[in-house]
């Protein structure tokens, strides 16, 4: 009976190897360079008759929760034909589980998909969002943003070229990763990164931990670095290589040197001692209970910070070489809400894009402790730890100062990058095998794009 | 009586028995054996979940062996099997040997408490470790202060050395119960006439634990080593949430790159490539370790 069992295995292989093609087909391949030139009027929502709008998004928490919530019933209100269909999921599972769903036969209609090459440009690439760039014309949304934080949304139409081409979503709020500083120890703030390196000396001098910081979680890291290196090299070279345009290395001087700064650092003890041991939250919870002079973080702790200090914490950009200089620093947008190319109901889903990124919805933002990507009215602004905040964020979209994230650069450049830190910071490679390394990985993905 | 009915066991037609696997088999095709096949079909292929992929034979698999951190995650799997299966069956056996030899009071109790990681869901198991480890105000370096040993403290998963086996530590915690309680049970099956003979024979405790113990174990020591061997090589939870693979790599795993690739990074076949690797690896180890204990080598 042997051969019976054999036959049968064999059998079974067969089966589950039927139906496989070339995994991915290319059904969903269209003209989008064609359909970003076309010009549209500004869609009549009201008269579109009864639409029903799957909308899937990752605003899940606290006040980012509260603004969609508002902005949706203000919406559903204004056009009682549209139904809004929300489907809520959380920032991780979001994206692992967009491409499957954009791609399905039942895609929603609006998604948020994440800045960078690993989620929206691999979207783009399949065909997949549709290129809001007549709609932008209609509606003015150039207006809106400062320029680079349209051009994070930016893909050619192939989605080889990242923050140039066509726009394929919009962002409500800004982010800025920069220093929060106890208040308590911090009487003046630092006005180079000379003094601000002064003042770590200082605080390691009385016993106390300059930074806290904490890199267990291993992506921490990126922002100590990048907000170091918004310091050394200039915002146009940082842009370059992150958009990977013509010509631009991650193995430069000004790299090397904001890694040689980062490691001084280390080794002068101006971070939590064995901060590669420690978590995120940990260190960020010790600061808020008032140990450490400084942390860098990004404005996502804006709320809970504000809420356990109150008075006691303030938010300044990292100080550049010289006093007064223009400001540099790491920040971005949230995710950009998007429209699938499957979508039946694009125009519907233009409007409520712009409903969510308008003024009216500025507002709201403002009022549910979010920070708006774009200009507020003064009226609006919050008092305490968030004015802190919209005056830097205001501050630096007048200079253009802001640096994007660098592990958008690539797919794999977060692992890339974020464990190559660890090792820089453990004493385990030195700036120049850093950078060079670094710059290795990248070289990998250029190649494979050319 | 006819002749055909002669040729043939009594009963059913042997094919009849194929129809009453039939219904386990289809739900076994449709969940299992589709998905593998799916799987392998994947790995021929450099795919990144959207676009077209394009076929590239057996590239993916060629990686596995000049690729630095894939080499790198199938080590630190080796390591892990240490902690996960070795020391736990270790310590499962020595515990059994001495229960061998004498009452204990309050076994069950015992028992109970030493089998409870075992129980805990494996994410709370390591959202708790990662709070001993911390290194600022962990219970383990809080421990160590307290006894005066302050200068042992160590950033137990930040350094690139200790992280590897802290994770394992963590691993021989939980499955050092499972492996007790299997040994113990198998312990209390053996006839105590046994012991008696071996004792007149003047065997000591060490003897005795190898002439008798040991051997009557084998089959119980089998499952205790499958179950911790495939939990050690598949080992992804504990990581993901204790390190993420770091510091650097130094504690990245085939789960864990599977994972990687398939959600994060967009290689696909890459993760396919890998996950059907270890199968075979897990698949070998099974394979190996019950046909020794079938035939009696070595143990």
């Amino acid at each position: 009976m042997r051969w019976h069992v054999r036959g049968a295995a064999v059998g079974f292989v067969l089966a589950a190897l039927v139906g496989c093609g070339s995994p991915g087909s290319d059904d969903n391949a269209q003209d989008q360079g064609e359909q970003a030139d076309r010009t549209v009027e500004k869609p009549d929502v009201a008269a579109a008759g009864d639409v029903t709008l799957t909308v899937w998004d990752q605003e899940v928490r606290g006040g980012q929760a509260r603004q969609i919530k508002r902005l949706n019933a203000a919406f559903q209100e204004q056009y009682p034909n549209v139904t809004i269909k929300r489907v809520a999921r959380s920032f991780e599972d979001l994206n692992k589980t967009l491409k499957l769903a954009v791609s399905g036969p039942n895609a929603p209609d609006v998604v948020q998909a994440n800045q960078g090459r690993p989620v929206m440009g691999t979207l783009v690439k399949g065909g997949l969002l549709a290129p809001l760039d007549p709609y932008a014309e209609a509606f003015g949304w150039g207006d809106r943003y400062s320029d680079l934080l349209l051009d994070l949304n930016r893909f050619s139409s192939d989605g080889n070229t990242f923050g140039d081409g066509n726009l394929y979503g919009l962002s409500q709020m800004g982010e800025i990763v920069g220093v929060f500083y106890n208040k308590t120890k911090v009487s003046e703030k630092p006005a180079t990164l000379e003094a601000f390196e002064a003042s770590l000396q200082e605080a390691k001098d009385d016993g106390d931990i300059p930074i806290q910081f904490g890199n267990l979680d291993a992506w921490p890291g990126i922002h100590e670095y990048e907000t170091v290196l918004g310091q050394t090299a200039s915002k146009e070279q940082i842009r370059d290589f992150v958009f990977a345009r013509e010509g631009a290395s991650f193995d430069a001087p000004e790299f090397v040197e904001a890694a040689e700064k980062l490691q001084e650092w280390a080794d002068a003890g101006y971070f939590t001692p064995d901060f590669n041991g420690t978590g995120y939250d940990p260190a960020w919870q010790r600061f808020a209970k008032g140990q450490g002079r400084y942390l860098i973080a990004g404005t996502w702790l804006v709320a809970d910070l504000n809420e356990q200090m109150g008075e006691d914490v303030g938010f300044m950009l990292m100080p550049g070489a010289e006093e007064g200089g223009d400001p540099v620093a790491l920040g971005g947008e949230s995710l950009p809400f998007a429209i699938t190319s499957k979508s039946e109901h694009p125009d519907v889903a233009a409007a409520y894009i712009d409903f969510l990124t308008n003024s009216d919805a500025a507002t709201v933002l403002a009022e549910t402790d979010n920070l708006p990507a774009m200009p507020v009215e003064e009226s609006a602004i919050p008092s305490g730890l968030p004015a802190d905040v919209f005056a830097e964020w205001g501050r630096l979209n007048e200079a253009d100062g802001l640096i994007p994230y660098l592990d958008y650069t690539t797919p794999t450049f977060f692992d890339d990058l974020s464990g190559a830190i660890q090792e820089l910071l453990g004493g385990k490679s030195d700036p120049q095998e850093f950078t060079s390394g670094v710059q290795g990985a990248f070289q990998e993905f250029a190649d494979q794009q050319r | 009586m006819r002749a055909t009915a002669s040729e043939r066991p009594p009963g059913e037609p042997r094919l009849v028995g194929y129809l009453y696997l039939l219904p386990a088999l289809v739900a076994f095709t449709a969940f299992v054996l589709v998905p593998l096949g799916r799987a392998v079909w994947l790995s021929f292929y450099d795919w990144d979940g959207v676009t077209p992929g394009t076929w590239t034979g057996l590239d993916n698999y060629a990686e596995l062996f000049s690729e630095e951190a894939l080499r790198g995650a199938f080590a630190h799997a080796l390591v892990l099997l240490f902690f996960y299966a070795l020391l736990p069956v270790g310590i499962g056996l020595l515990l059994a040997g001495l229960v061998a030899r004498a009452r204990v009071r309050g076994l069950a109790f015992f028992r109970t408490v030493l089998f409870l990681p075992q129980v805990i869901a494996l994410v709370v198991v390591a959202v708790m470790w990662r709070m001993i480890y911390d290194p600022g105000s962990g219970a383990l370096n809080e421990l160590l202060r307290t006894f005066g040993l302050g200068s042992l403290t160590q950033s137990w998963l930040g350094d690139f050395n200790l992280a590897l086996p802290a994770v394992g530590v963590v691993g021989t915690w939980v499955w050092f119960g499972l492996a007790m309680v299997l040994l113990m049970a198998g312990v209390q099956k053996i006839p105590a006439s046994l012991y008696d003979a071996a004792r007149v024979d003047g065997a000591g405790m060490v003897r005795e634990f190898f002439a008798v113990t040991l051997p009557a174990l084998r089959g119980e020591i089998a499952v205790a080593l499958t179950l911790t061997t495939i939990a050690a090589l598949r080992n992804f939870d504990l990581i993901y949430i204790t390190t993420k693979g770091g510091p650097g790599d130094a504690t990245s795993v085939p789960a864990f790159q599977v994972y990687d690739r398939a959600f994060q990074t967009g290689e696909v076949g890459s993760a396919a490539a890998i996950g059907i690797a270890l199968t075979a690896i897990i698949f070998c180890f099974s394979f190996v370790i019950n046909r020794t204990a079938e035939r009696g080598y070595a143990l």
